[in-house]
């Protein structure tokens, strides 16, 4: 009976659909659990910063809050604007989710435990997220409204310009691993705290934190809804669940570069310490404490910094982030190749 | 020197850094909220929150109809109705407040001859309805009754400083 079933889904084209059809829901379903609670914890933290209390009265220390908005943004109704353009306008919003997340298809949560464990992860999760602007874009154009187009036009351009010293930052990881499977990124880093990329590439670690900053419109660089100027930005005229699934897709996004940060610098599910376990669920258990880490970060940038301007935004983006991190994969390059260190990939 | 030492500090981020540190510091500090449905924070003698009617001990209600709170109110939220009871003492037969048109000045309760209006220290009289907020004498006289105890220690308490 057991060889059937093993060999019905092992082999049968509707046994394969059902098994990645389950390990979807099982790489789905965490997420939007953690992307609910990524809210409850933003919230708990800047109260916290701020000498405030944050949710604490639904559930348990307010652990239910997070379901309650939600119940309560599935029950509103989804207000398309007259002037709007009604089909591009509901499907902006599913770009964005489902481009969040379709991106965690090559992640590796523990060693081997990766849906598609394809040699060219980290270029499709780079052109992945490049599709992101997509969605933002979209959503400012069919809104026929000034402030969400005049939001969408700011996060595009702060997320084009960011992504290119992204590129830069996953080159140098490249140039170090050798080898552009993700899984292989996190094997290269392995045996305790002290291999991990963080510490010889520290300088690119920051810019890549930054740039992720940036590549999320999160503080200091939400000026894509800077409340005070432009309302919500490209979600002005959002309401309901198409709002739901921007605000959803925007914090799997940050969960997404925090998962891709802790894969290119933290050494991804390894143990921080090369004695304790980091097979199977272990893998998983750090993994998830180095997103958590990350995404903790996050929340903190929240907390302290303020908005830039736009002319800073991008004088930091052209003028700091991308000579500093192109002069970066020189010298890495140049270490690599006359130190001795060429990973053979 | 001056120069490399800005060039240093910018490039590691110290400021950003310190500014880390602060609002860390800051996450593990006592919170200063007051859980308020559990919680309260401590209200004046004066405080003027929801209005009630009061009477004397032996349960005669103190208003007399003068009027003078309705003229004196500014938003012209209190009507009144008057005309002699049974036993000849002027009395209300219909005393209004449009709570929803009331600003929380008190000026009826410092122009009352008698301490009969009054503003009492409940502040939590929000309804479901804009109608429940169009208060009567009964509902008047019920606050007055049911806050009494408070309403008469506070007027109490003020009076040394009238």
């Amino acid at each position: 009976m057991y060889d059937v079933v093993l060999d019905f889904l092992q082999h049968h084209w509707l046994g394969q659909g059902i098994v990645i059809l389950l390990q979807c829901l099982a790489v789905t379903v965490p997420l939007l659990v953690a992307v609910a609670y990524m809210t409850y914890v933003d919230r708990k933290v800047w109260g916290s910063i701020q000498l405030r209390r944050g949710p604490n009265v639904v559930g348990p220390f307010g652990l239910l809050q997070p379901f309650a908005d939600g119940l309560k943004l599935m029950l509103k109704e989804t207000i398309v604007p007259s002037s709007a353009n009604g089909i591009l306008f509901l499907i902006a919003p599913i770009i964005t989710f489902l481009t969040a997340l379709i991106a965690w298809a090559v992640v590796p949560f523990s060693d081997g435990w990766v849906i598609a464990n394809i040699n060219v992860g980290i270029l499709y999760l780079f052109a992945i997220s490049s599709l992101g602007v997509y969605g933002v874009i979209i959503a400012g154009w069919a809104s026929n409204s000034k402030y969400a187009f005049l939001g969408a036009l700011r996060s595009a351009a702060q997320m084009v310009s960011y992504e290119v010293s992204i590129g830069f930052v996953l080159i140098t990881v490249l140039l170090c691993v050798g080898s552009l499977n993700l899984n292989q990124v996190v094997l290269a880093q392995a045996g305790g705290f002290w291999h991990w990329y963080f510490l010889p590439l520290l300088p690119m670690f920051v810019i890549y934190f930054v740039s992720a900053l940036a590549e999320t419109n999160r503080t200091p660089f939400d000026l894509p809804m800077s409340e005070a100027e432009l309302v919500q930005g490209f979600q002005t005229e959002y309401s309901s669940m198409p709002f739901a699934l921007f605000f959803l897709g925007e914090y799997a996004n940050m969960i997404l570069l925090s998962a891709l940060g802790s894969v290119l610098f933290l050494g991804g599910w390894m143990a921080p310490l090369p004695f304790l376990p980091s097979h199977a669920g272990w893998g998983v258990l750090w993994f998830a404490l180095k997103i958590a880490f990350l995404l903790f970060v996050f929340s903190w940038t929240k907390g302290t910094l303020p908005r830039y301007r736009y002319d800073q935004l991008m004088r930091l983006g052209w003028k700091v982030f991308l000579p500093v991190s192109l002069f970066w994969v020189v010298l890495t390059a140049a270490v690599l190749q006359f130190g001795g260190w060429v990973p053979k990939g | 020197m001056a120069s490399l030492d800005r060039v240093a500090r910018s490039f590691l981020l110290t400021e950003i850094v310190s500014g880390f540190l602060l609002t860390l510091k800051y996450m593990f500090k006592p919170k200063v909220t007051v859980n308020y449905p559990y919680e309260k924070g401590p209200l004046g003698p004066r405080f003027r929150g929801e209005h009630a009617l009061r009477r004397y001990p032996n349960g005669e209600e103190r208003c007399i109809a003068c009027k003078l709170c309705e003229a004196i109110c500014p938003a012209q939220a209190i009507t009144i109705e008057a005309e002699p009871r049974d036993d000849g003492s002027r009395r209300t037969t219909r005393y209004d407040i449009d709570m929803t048109k009331c600003i929380y000045c008190g000026f009826c309760q410092e122009a009352c001859p008698v301490d009969a209006i009054v503003e009492g220290p409940n502040f939590e009289f929000s309804t479901e309805t804009r109608e429940e907020l169009m208060y009567n004498k009964d509902k008047l006289l019920a606050n007055g009754d049911r806050w009494e105890g408070e309403i008469a220690g506070n007027l109490h308490a003020d009076a040394a400083y009238r």
